[in-house]
């Protein structure tokens, strides 16, 4: 039997990774901050929409139809549409967090964005269980604060900063989403999940717009692996979180209704 | 000025229900071994989609509002390519995309992209 990582590697692991999303998060938070302050947006106007919205792509497109003059019913609709992919992260979190207090799920799902998602289902892979910690941490230390920093920085500041698509920093994020994947392909299912979401995201994305491409890609690519022949998968979902100090070959503890009893008295 | 924030207040309304409502019915916690294989696979699936789909979709937006998609083409799917290389061989994520940013930026300082 292979041990699991013990937590503080896996959670070095975290922060090193990281890393790359603070960066992608930092030049596009200030970018949009940028953008929103040419569109006519005011500092709170900007960091309201950082704070609560929370969603870059959905963002960017916000400013570019503010300043265009369209319609919010129109906007709120778009906005819809762009983030309707979350629904995948957070289903497939879910079975990780169900036995915690729902106040705490509630918060965890505004903080919910591709970054957290990937950097935590990976860290939560690679330790083989839940880690509340390191959801926390992907969430805010490396998505919401220096997103929210920089949208300041850049609704602040003047016009005169250079692009960073110039520094490669466009990059950061495709390629660190990439790795992630290949972080979680560690089965032949797995991998071609991973082969047939890229190319049905694609191929969506061309016929039709990105937002539905990647839900697509997402929907579609587990349809596929699952219909491969073999044996069939059996997930467990290691309840949160062993205590630090109890040895990782202790006994897995899988969601169940003793967890849920347990939980809710 | 906020005569934005109440915009933001209804964009954050139309997004928090997808992020929300699996992580905050239980149901989900306790899904059939199926489902629950499905949703492990979700997790590589809609990764690579989401790479793919930065690295070689660009979408350009009419002045109607209209947004059109397009293929692109560009020193960025190298770029990836070679992250994901490393990331495989080197098990270092911070390696791959140090590498991926120092060759997109190297490409374009020369006028390459």
């Amino acid at each position: 039997m292979t041990a699991a990582p013990e937590l503080g590697p896996a959670r070095r692991q975290l922060v090193v990774d990281g890393l790359g999303i603070v960066a992608t998060a930092l030049g596009f938070g200030f970018v949009y901050g940028l953008s929103a302050r040419t569109a006519g947006f005011s500092p709170v106007e900007a960091s309201a929409m950082s704070v609560l919205v929370f969603a870059g792509a959905a963002q960017f497109a916000a400013v570019g139809y503010v300043a265009g003059g369209f319609s919010w019913l129109g906007i709120v609709l778009l906005t819809a549409f762009l983030n309707a992919r979350h629904l995948l992260y957070s289903a497939a979190l879910a079975p990780y967090f169900a036995t915690r207090p729902k106040p705490e799920r509630a918060v965890m799902a505004h903080l919910l964005t591709d970054e957290a998602f990937a950097l935590s289902i990976t860290h939560f892979r690679r330790l083989g269980r839940t880690d509340r910690w390191g959801y926390w941490f992907a969430a805010i230390a490396t998505t919401f604060i220096p997103w929210n920093l920089a949208t300041l920085a850049g609704v602040l500041a003047g016009g005169a900063v250079p692009d960073p698509t110039r520094f490669g920093l466009d990059v950061v994020f495709p390629a660190a989403m990439a790795g992630l994947a290949v972080a979680l392909a560690t089965g032949r299912r797995e991998l071609v999940a991973a082969i047939v979401g890229a190319v049905v995201g694609v191929g969506v994305s061309l016929a039709w717009d990105p937002a539905a491409g990647i839900m697509a890609g997402g929907l579609g690519g587990p349809l596929v692996a699952m219909a491969l022949p073999g044996p069939p998968m059996r997930e467990h979902y290691p309840a949160d979180p062993l205590p630090l100090g109890v040895h990782p070959d202790a006994p897995e503890r899988l969601i169940d209704e003793t967890d849920a009893r347990t939980s809710s008295s | 000025m906020t005569d934005l924030v109440p915009l933001a207040l209804l964009m954050a309304l139309a997004t928090y229900p997808s992020r929300a409502i699996p992580l905050l019915v239980t149901r989900f916690g306790r899904l059939p071994a199926p489902a629950l294989a499905y949703l492990r696979l979700v997790g590589p699936a809609v990764l690579a989609a989401l790479a793919a789909v930065n690295t070689v979709v660009s979408v350009t937006t009419t002045p109607e509002g209209q947004r059109i998609p397009s293929f692109h083409v560009g020193v960025e799917w190298l770029a990836v390519v070679a992250c994901i290389a490393i990331v495989a061989w080197r098990k270092n994520l911070l390696l791959g995309i140090l590498f991926a940013v120092a060759l997109v930026a190297g490409v374009r300082l020369a006028g390459f992209a």
